[in-house]
């Protein structure tokens, strides 16, 4: 019984998730994009749900539906808002497809190559702890999680540089 | 009732249904009394009498309001976008209504053999799914603004997303250092450490101090007296995810008539304060949660053991709503400048630093018999952190600098070149 449930509401998101991001590159309206997107995010944070992995269900909420796209709302709402519906349409679809696609190709090849074959039985687990995340995190991909520390750094001190290069010294 | 159990699936889920179902409604009931509540403190600390028509003491003054604002014609600008100024209600109240979910109410209950525990669902990672859905409440606001098709609300829906943004962070921090004591995400293991008093503190054993060892005994076991700096941090950043005074920015009356939700009307408009009234709610209750040891109290009697904890939880997540009320009629809004260096300069460094304080303290080679200990030692060191706060404030020079607001200047003054306004 609980299977059929599982079955379902798998399916339901996954139909969620693939309308969303199809609408994400068809509507013509950015905030509409943006909006499809936060539903397509949330299908994959359902989809880990279903994994039993909720801590990373959440921190998606958290980071992706609760910060990322909301910056990029406030940032179209500064430059675009009263337009809104303008039309960002150019004559790249074939590029964006054919790059889109082969994104899809790679990444799916080598989660195949990765995962072929495995089955995980979810039978009596209690779910993902934090504590083997976090061990996890702080041992085995400690060198990944330092170089994208690194990077997200260099990003936000570059924005900064880039968004006040015209300002010179105003709070001395 | 055994039938539609195991059509749906065994007794669990037919627990759950009833869960929510309570708690929802049990939110809509407290929604209308936390208004009448408001109208009736702030009526009675401005030499008011407040709705005193409908009901006794015009406690069903807020029905009344309701009735009348889901009769009234529902108006949308003609530059509204359609679909999104019809969602940005729903994503306004939705959320609040989820984060009660991990709230632990009351202790359990046994029915009919099956223990039902006073909570809608205890997740693991409670504190995170509270943090996770006040960041979807920025929705709500972020998108009345833009759909609306109207200035003042889109002004109000930039302020409200950088606003809640940056006051979202410094919420997430101030709870790092109750999940580093209790070593887990759980609302129900949080309010389980903060469970008894204080205890056996032998610090004053054999000395003149003897009577400070049997006050420990009475005192409960909250973490308001090792965590406080973190209480004051989750209160100000708590206030300001509530948009409500003093840091209503984004509805503020006097720069943009009623910011996000200025062209709305009807049930709509009425859906974005159930949205704010149930977010207080739920920040006192979780403020209760993790600072005032949740459901726990000192009296549980015989008679109905089950009733008491719900009672204490009450009591003191109505002292917080209080707390709400009273600040909203005491303080002034902030200056729009001042709130986000006050979130990003002063709360985000401030937890931290707490943060690492804790962090510090709560490492312990002996063993964990020292829980008491480690708890004065956060205390005192929680002093010497509020005494630094102090200082680093009363030092800043930008307090000190009143800015005086630049005078239009008269044509002639112009003429004549004289300098007017500040400087």
């Amino acid at each position: 019984m609980a299977d059929t449930y599982l079955q379902v509401i798998f399916w339901a998101f996954f139909a969620l998730m693939a309308i969303a991001g199809i609408r994400v590159v068809t509507t013509r309206n950015v905030i509409h994009a943006a909006l499809y997107l936060v539903a397509t995010l949330l299908g994959a944070a359902s989809m880990y749900v279903l994994l039993y992995a909720e801590f990373v269900a959440w921190v998606q909420v958290l980071v992706y539906v609760g910060a990322v796209v909301v910056l990029m709302l406030f940032g179209l709402m500064l430059t675009r808002a009263p337009i809104g519906s303008a039309n960002f349409d150019n004559n790249q679809r074939l590029v964006g497809a054919v790059c889109a696609g082969l994104l899809f190709a790679v990444t799916s090849f080598i989660m195949v190559g990765a995962f072929e074959g495995q089955e995980i039985d979810f039978t009596g687990t209690e779910g993902t702890k934090v504590q083997s995340i976090g061990e996890a995190i702080f041992s085995i991909y400690v060198l990944p999680f330092e170089i994208v520390s690194v990077l997200l750094l260099a990003a936000l001190v570059g924005a900064v540089v880039i968004s006040r290069r015209d300002e010179g010294r105003v709070d001395s | 009732m055994g039938a539609i159990a195991d059509f749906l699936g065994g007794p669990d889920v037919v627990i759950a249904i009833v869960k929510v179902v309570v708690a929802f409604a049990a939110l809509l009931v407290a929604t209308l009394l936390t208004i009448w509540f408001e109208r009736k403190v702030i009526a009675d600390m401005q030499a008011r009498i407040g709705p005193n028509r409908w009901g006794p003491f015009g406690v069903l003054q807020t029905v009344a309001d309701g009735i009348k604002l889901f009769f009234k014609e529902d108006v949308r600008p003609r530059y509204a976008d359609r679909w999104t100024y019809g969602l940005a209600p729903v994503m306004a109240a939705v959320p609040s209504f989820l984060a009660f979910a991990v709230i632990p109410f009351g202790d359990h209950v046994t029915v009919g053999g099956e223990r039902v525990d006073f909570i809608v669902s205890d997740l693991n990672i409670g504190v995170l799914f509270f943090l996770a859905a006040g960041s979807i409440g920025v929705y709500g606001v972020v998108l009345a603004g833009w759909a609306s098709g109207s200035k003042y609300p889109l002004l109000g829906g930039i302020r409200s997303s950088a606003q809640l943004i940056s006051y979202e962070i410094a919420l997430g921090l101030s709870l790092v250092p109750i999940v580093l004591v209790t070593n887990s995400l759980s609302t129900v293991d949080i309010v389980a450490a903060q469970a008894g008093s204080v205890g056996n503190v032998d610090l004053f054993d054999g000395t003149f101090l003897q009577g400070v060892s049997e006050l420990f005994e009475v005192i409960p076991n909250w973490y308001i007296w090792s965590q406080w700096p973190a209480f004051l941090l989750f209160m100000i950043a708590g206030i300001a995810e509530t948009n409500r005074a003093p840091f209503d920015l984004p509805e503020a009356e006097t720069e943009l008539i009623a910011g996000f939700h200025t062209e709305y009307s009807g049930i709509r408009f009425a859906l974005f304060f159930l949205g704010e009234y149930i977010h207080v709610v739920v920040i006192s209750a979780m403020a209760v949660t993790l600072f005032f040891g949740g459901w726990n109290g000192p009296i549980v009697d015989e008679f109905l053991p089950w009733i008491w904890p719900v009672g204490w939880f009450l009591v003191k997540t109505i002292a917080f709503v209080y707390l709400f009320i009273w600040l909203r009629a005491t303080l002034p809004r902030l200056r729009y400048d001042r709130l986000m260096w006050l979130g990003w300069k002063r709360l985000i460094p401030a937890s931290l630093l707490w943060i690492m304080v804790t962090a510090v303290v709560n490492v312990n080679p002996e063993g964990v018999d020292e829980q008491t200990l480690r708890s004065i030692r956060l205390a005192v060191f929680g002093a010497l952190f509020l005494l630094v706060l102090f200082v680093v404030a009363k030092g800043d020079p930008r307090l000190k600098q009143v800015v005086t607001p630049e005078r239009p200047r008269s044509r002639r003054a112009q003429k004549q070149g004289v300098k007017s306004g500040s400087s």
